[in-house]
C-alpha cells in the first residue's frame, strides 16, 4: 500500500485482504480487557478533519486512534480558521507544520483527499499519511473496507458473492467505493436505482445494472441500502418520497423474500420509512450495528497499515 | 553469496522431540504442577513457532504427569519496540485461556530468545491482560546476543552465534517437512 488511502481502487487485493485480516484481529485484540489501549501508535498524531458532518466515521476513526495510543486532534470547519474563510491548502500545511502524521479528510467536494496529499506531499516525499474518509460524491474507501469485513464475517467470505448495492448510487461516495473495493475482492456486484440516480458512465463500472429490485433479492447474498442523499439533491430525481420508497425502499414484505442467509447493510445513517423499514433495520439479518464496530477495527487496520514503518526508506539492509 | 556456504544443522528432527520432552519434564519438576498445592500454569505461545511449541509442550506434559495445562497464543506485533522501522507485519492471534491470566503462573513459550525484544514485548502484551503471580520463559534455542536484562527458565540448547547468522526453527506444524533447527551464515534478523 502507498502512504495514503484515498481511493478503494488504490487497494490490490493482497493489500485489502491482508487489512481484512487485521481488522480481525484487532476485533478480538481488546475483547474483554479492562484497559482498552495497545501501544502501536504511541508518539503519532492524527489529525482529523471534517468538514461535513459526520457521527460514525470521525467517532470511530477518533476511537481507532486513540485505542492504539495516537494523539487524536480533532478540526471541523466550524470553530477553526476555517470558519474565517481559510483555504484547505492554507489550513493543511498548518496541520503538517503543527506535526501530523496524519490527515484523515471528509470533505464536500470531490478529489479533496487528493489535493491534501499531493500539498502535503514534501520534496523528499516524506509528509503526512492522508486518509479519505468521505469526498464528495467520489469515494469513502474505509466504508467499502468495513462493509467488506462485514459480509465476509456474516457469509465467510467476500469471493464469489453477490451485493446488491441499491438507492441513490449517483451521489455515493460508498457506492463508488464498493464497486471497487468488492470487484477487487471477486464480488459479483449489482446496482438497483432508478434511472436518474445513476451516474452517466456506470455502464463501464464492473458491475451489472437493474432497476427492479423485487427481482434481484431472492439471488442476493447481500444487500447493501444506500441513503438518499437529499442534502446533495439540486433538482428532482424522483417524484415524491413515498414513490421512492414503494420502488426502491426495503420494506418488510420485500426483506422476506431475501434468502435467509443474506444480510443487509447501510452505511448509515439511515431514513427509516424511507429506504429501508425499521422492521428490518432492527431484524437480525441487518448488521448495521456490527457495520459500526467494525469500522473502529477496520480503522485501526488501515491506520497500523499507514503509520507503521512508515520510515521504511530508512531502514538499513 | 548464500549459496556458498551451506547451512548447518544443529538440531535433527529427533533432538527436537527429545528437547521438548526435556523442557517438559523440567516444567513439571521446576513447578510441581502435579503436587497437592500446585500453581495454576498457563502456557502462552508467541506466534508463530512458539504457539506450536506451546502446544507440544502442554502434550508432553498431559503424557508424563497427567495434569492437563491450559494453552494460549500471545501476539507481540502491536508491542513490538521496532514497528516504526519496518514494514507491517500481519497480525497474529491472541487467545487466552478463559480463566484469564490473573495469578496464574505464566509460562511464555518461543522459539528462539536472541536479543530479548520480543520476550519484553511479550511482558508488555500480558500487562495489559492480567496480572500473572509470576511469568516464566521456556524456548527452544537460545542464541545469545541478549541486549536486555532477560534470561530463559527453561532453554532447550544453548547455542553461540554471531550476529550475522540466521537461526532457523522448522517445527512440521507451521513449515511442512521435518522438525528442525539449522544455522545459516547470512540473513539474520535485521536489527
Amino acid at each position: 500500500m502507498t502512504r495514503h488511502l484515498l481511493s478503494a481502487a488504490d487497494l490490490s487485493r493482497d493489500e485489502a485482504t491482508a487489512i481484512l485480516d487485521d481488522a480481525d484481529r484487532f476485533s478480538t485484540a481488546l475483547v474483554g480487557r479492562e484497559v482498552k489501549k495497545l501501544p502501536t501508535l504511541r508518539g503519532r498524531t492524527v489529525i482529523t478533519m471534517f468538514y461535513e458532518n459526520s457521527t460514525r466515521t470521525r467517532v470511530s476513526f477518533e476511537v481507532a486512534g486513540k485505542w492504539m495510543s495516537a494523539d487524536v486532534v480533532n478540526v471541523s470547519s466550524s470553530g477553526s480558521s476555517v470558519a474565517k474563510g481559510e483555504s484547505l491548502r492554507d489550513t493543511a500545511l498548518t496541520l503538517r507544520a503543527a506535526g501530523a502524521d496524519a490527515l484523515i479528510i471528509r470533505h464536500p467536494a470531490s478529489g479533496a483527499a487528493q489535493r491534501l496529499a499531493e500539498w502535503t506531499a514534501e520534496p523528499n516525499g516524506s509528509g503526512p499519511s492522508v486518509v479519505n474518509a468521505g469526498d464528495g460524491t467520489h469515494e469513502h474507501p474505509t466504508q467499502a473496507l468495513l462493509d467488506a469485513l462485514t459480509i465476509r464475517q456474516r457469509l465467510g467470505s467476500v469471493e464469489g458473492k453477490r451485493v446488491v448495492i441499491v438507492g441513490d448510487v449517483l451521489h455515493s461516495r460508498v457506492a463508488r467505493s464498493n464497486v471497487q473495493l468488492l470487484s477487487t475482492l471477486g464480488a459479483e456486484v449489482v446496482l438497483v436505482a432508478p434511472p436518474t440516480l445513476l451516474p452517466t458512465g456506470v455502464a463501464t463500472w464492473p458491475v451489472t445494472v437493474s432497476h427492479d429490485l423485487d427481482a434481484e433479492l431472492p439471488g442476493a447474498d447481500a444487500v447493501l441500502m444506500l441513503r438518499v442523499q437529499a442534502e446533495r439533491m439540486n433538482g428532482g430525481f424522483f417524484p415524491s418520497a413515498r414513490e421512492y420508497s414503494v420502488l426502491y425502499g426495503l420494506s418488510e414484505k420485500r426483506a422476506s423474500k431475501l434468502a435467509d442467509h443474506a444480510v443487509v447493510l447501510h452505511p448509515g445513517p439511515m431514513l427509516r420509512g424511507m429506504e429501508i423499514a425499521s422492521s428490518v433495520a432492527d431484524s437480525t439479518q441487518s448488521a448495521v450495528l456490527q457495520q459500526v464496530s467494525n469500522g473502529v477495527h477496520v480503522r485501526m487496520a488501515v491506520l497500523f497499515h499507514l503509520l507503521v514503518g512508515a520510515g521504511t526508506a530508512e531502514v538499513n539492509a | 553469496m548464500a549459496s556458498a556456504s551451506p547451512d548447518r544443522e544443529l538440531m535433527s528432527a529427533a533432538d527436537v522431540s527429545r528437547t521438548v520432552s526435556r523442557i517438559a519434564h523440567q516444567i513439571i519438576e521446576k513447578t510441581a504442577l502435579d503436587g497437592a498445592d500446585a500453581p495454576d500454569v498457563i502456557l502462552l505461545g508467541i506466534p508463530t513457532r512458539g504457539v506450536t511449541l506451546a502446544d507440544r509442550l502442554a502434550e508432553k506434559i498431559h503424557e508424563f504427569s497427567g495434569v492437563t495445562v491450559p494453552r494460549g497464543a500471545l501476539d507481540i506485533t502491536l508491542y513490538r519496540d521496532d514497528l516504526a522501522g519496518k514494514p507491517p507485519r500481519p497480525i497474529g492471534a491472541t487467545s487466552i485461556p478463559a480463566r484469564g491470566v490473573d495469578g496464574a503462573l505464566v509460562i511464555l513459550v518461543d522459539d528462539v530468545l536472541y536479543t530479548g525484544r520480543s520476550v519484553r514485548a511479550a511482558l508488555d502484551a500480558l500487562r495489559d491482560i492480567g496480572r500473572p503471580r509470576a511469568v516464566q520463559l521456556a524456548v527452544l534455542v537460545d542464541r545469545g546476543h541478549r541486549e536486555l536484562p532477560l534470561r530463559a527458565d527453561y532453554a532447550g540448547k544453548n547455542v553461540p552465534t554471531s550476529r550475522s547468522e540466521n537461526v532457523k526453527v522448522r517445527l512440521a506444524e507451521d513449515d511442512g517437512g521435518v522438525d528442525g533447527v539449522s544455522i545459516a551464515p547470512h540473513g539474520g534478523p535485521q536489527r
